[in-house]
């Protein structure tokens, strides 16, 4: 029985556990060396060397050799590091978010973004700026709860219309989304446009998807919170497996298919709800990264999960350097990048499978 | 668990316990309430023995599929009970019905690139014991391995297992969701259309793995058919719907008759018997001889 496990794992016919641990082993090593890689680049450029000494004081808590550094360490502990280290984990989350989406409603195109759900998790933390809750630094824990009601709303709204059909075919769902996107966003314009221009035009800034860190006890909070629901998720990955199978079969295999589509529902509008509250709407991450994961290395959820989130986090880390580099020393906020980038591969998407799709 | 699951495995032993009971189940889908009661299942009782092949006929729309939906637990009964193996479904969690049923269903329609084995293995899913610390990862056990290849071999699909699920043709793909299916080690096996949608060889060869499986491990079967003539050829005994009742229950020969087919599906079709096993045959009748049926369109 062994030749039969090893000759299907050769194939790669199956997850084995010595896949997983090379693909994953892999991917961290390259997400290590991504984001070592991201520290060196932005307004003023950081020689290799100084980022490893800034690291070393900073992992020894070393204030006066770090300070010995001069403002290239300054700049990269204050402001750089907790930006990078926001950034993959903003892109790990929605990558995350997407892959479950895109599981949960059988959907390969499903993201939170395309599909109205940060939207809702903006408006729902636009209106608490509204109504003056919780500032733009103090937004922990008020301002994620507004967004994972928000983006929870939205999200039971796309899966009622999802399920009004037995399967709502692709461009319908798609629709559907592009509609609640709408709907939400002249909200969220309402609510900036009679806002005093100063507080609109940070809104503004933050809902085009920025990575601006926060200190570093939020930022660990923040981490430490997509790290949970990542865990929380991946307990669930087998179940995602079999939901893909649909929901008849899903049960037929005994799944509890009610119990796990709102636990699964819950912690996609927590995960989106916190992301959104730091990162603003940041696009087609969700989508174009599980989907090119999913062509390497197959469709496993227990793979494909924690592959998507640490590609997803990678991917935001280089566009976000981008970002911050391509205009130097001004800004363009990141949304732009991933939305330029992820745009027209959706488009490919949409057209290339549209046969295969309704 | 495992107790519980070893005294299940002997109350299927013990031949006197049909393998499914049903008794005066009655469904009917929300949507239809509060306008006049339709039932979609009208009061049904009837048995499967252990090892039996049950066909399930009858027109569209009378109820043959939402049957199935309620013998595997998907859709619960509105009144009477269903025991598998004289325990009632009721009392039975989603897991340990998985592990006495297997479904088959009408379409598969996977959207992401599942290869043929991976989809096999799924069937072992509720026989695993999940480690909470591994998160899934390397639960399948050398016999899940063996037990799915078992399916495979037994389908004919060992040597496709690398192969996309999404990539096969019509016939292989059914047969792997019957490996899936046999993966999962049921007592019963529930199918909906199985021949649907395949040319005749592959029909032949569904219901020639269907009627192995029967004699060699005792598989219960229940097949919801179009197909009358498969259905008498391949099906112990035929159970005939009409409006979600009960209309004809027993041996092919018994239940299809010139008059049970005029009184189900409202038209007249020819009878005659297989030159080889002697069952009934339906043919449907020549377009001239139909011409009073036209006159009334």
């Amino acid at each position: 029985m062994t030749d039969l496990a090893s000759s299907w794992a050769n194939a790669g016919a199956v997850l084995t556990v010595h896949r997983w641990m090379a693909v994953i082993g892999g991917l961290l090593l390259a997400s290590v060396a991504i984001l070592v890689l991201c520290l060196q680049f932005g307004a003023t450029s950081v020689d290799m060397k100084t980022v490893a000494t800034a690291i070393m004081h900073m992992l020894r808590a070393d204030q006066e050799g770090a300070a010995t550094l001069g403002t290239s360490a300054i700049i990269m502990v204050q402001i750089r590091f907790p930006r990078v280290l926001m950034g993959f984990f903003v892109g790990a989350g929605l990558a995350a978010v997407g892959v479950t989406l895109q599981a949960l409603l059988r959907n390969p195109l499903a993201d939170s973004y395309v599909l109205g759900v940060s939207s809702g998790s903006a408006l729902g933390v636009s209106l608490a700026i509204l109504f003056g809750i919780g500032s733009t630094f103090m937004f922990l824990p008020i301002l994620p709860l507004f967004g994972f009601a928000g983006g929870l709303m939205a999200l039971l709204l796309i899966y009622r219309l999802a399920q009004s059909k037995s399967r709502l075919p692709i461009h319908s769902l798609l629709l559907a989304g592009v509609i609640l996107n709408a709907i939400l966003t002249a909200f969220i314009m309402f609510i900036t446009s009679i806002m005093e221009p100063n507080r609109s035009a940070g809104l503004m800034a933050w809902l085009m998807g920025s990575l601006t860190a926060p200190n570093y006890p939020a930022l660990g909070i923040f981490l430490l919170y997509v790290l949970c629901v990542l865990v929380m998720l991946m307990h669930k990955a087998q179940s995602l497996n079999m939901l893909t199978l649909g929901e008849e079969t899903a049960r037929s295999l005994g799944v509890e298919t009610e119990g796990i589509k709102k636990w699964l529902f819950v912690l996609t509008a927590l995960l989106t709800g916190a992301i959104v509250s730091v990162s603003g709407m940041i696009g087609f991450v969700g989508m174009v990264v599980p989907h090119a994961v999913r062509l390497v290395i197959g469709s496993d959820h227990r793979l494909l999960l924690p592959a998507s989130a640490l590609v997803g986090g990678m991917f935001l880390a280089v566009a976000d350097t981008i970002a911050r580099t391509i205009m130097a020393p001004a800004e363009i906020p990141v949304g732009i990048v991933t939305a330029l980038t992820g745009g027209p591969f959706f488009l490919y998407l949409l057209l290339w499978r549209k046969d295969r799709m309704v | 668990m495992k107790t519980n699951r070893m005294e299940t495995m002997q109350s299927w032993l013990s031949v006197d316990v049909p393998a499914i009971e049903v008794e005066g189940v009655s469904f009917r889908y929300p949507t239809t309430e509060g306008r006049e009661r339709i039932w979609t299942l009208d009061h049904l009782s009837f048995h499967v023995d252990a090892g039996e092949i049950l066909g399930v006929v009858g027109p569209n729309g009378s109820g043959k599929s939402s049957l199935l939906k309620v013998l595997s637990g998907y859709l619960p009964a509105g009144e009477g009970d269903v025991r598998l193996g004289g325990l009632s479904l009721g009392t039975r969690s989603q897991a340990d019905i998985a592990r006495l049923v297997a479904v088959v269903p009408q379409e598969y329609a996977q959207v992401f690139p599942f290869t043929v084995a991976e989809t096999v293995l799924m069937g072992r899913f509720p026989h695993r014991t999940a480690r909470w610390w591994s998160m899934g990862i390397g639960d399948e056990t050398a016999s899940d391995l063996a037990c799915a290849h078992h399916a495979m071999v037994e389908t004919d699909v060992v040597s496709l297992a690398d192969r996309l699920v999404s990539d096969l043709s019509g016939g292989e793909r059914q047969r792997v969701m019957i490996a899936r299916a046999l993966a999962q080690a049921p007592k019963i096996l529930l199918l909906d259309e199985p021949t649907a949608f395949l040319d005749l060889q592959h029909q032949i060869e569904i219901c020639s793995i269907l009627r192995r499986l029967k004699e060699e491990r005792g598989l219960t079967v229940v097949l919801v058919s179009h197909d009358l003539n498969l259905a008498s050829q391949y099906c112990d005994r035929i159970l005939m719907l009409k409006a979600g009742a009960l209309f004809r229950l027993g041996t092919p020969q018994e239940v299809i008759g010139v008059d049970a087919l005029r009184a189900v599906y409202g038209c007249d079709v020819l009878i005659d018997r297989h030159p080889e096993s002697g069952v009934p045959r339906v043919t449907i009748p020549s377009y001239a001889s139909t011409k009073h049926i036209r006159d009334h369109m």
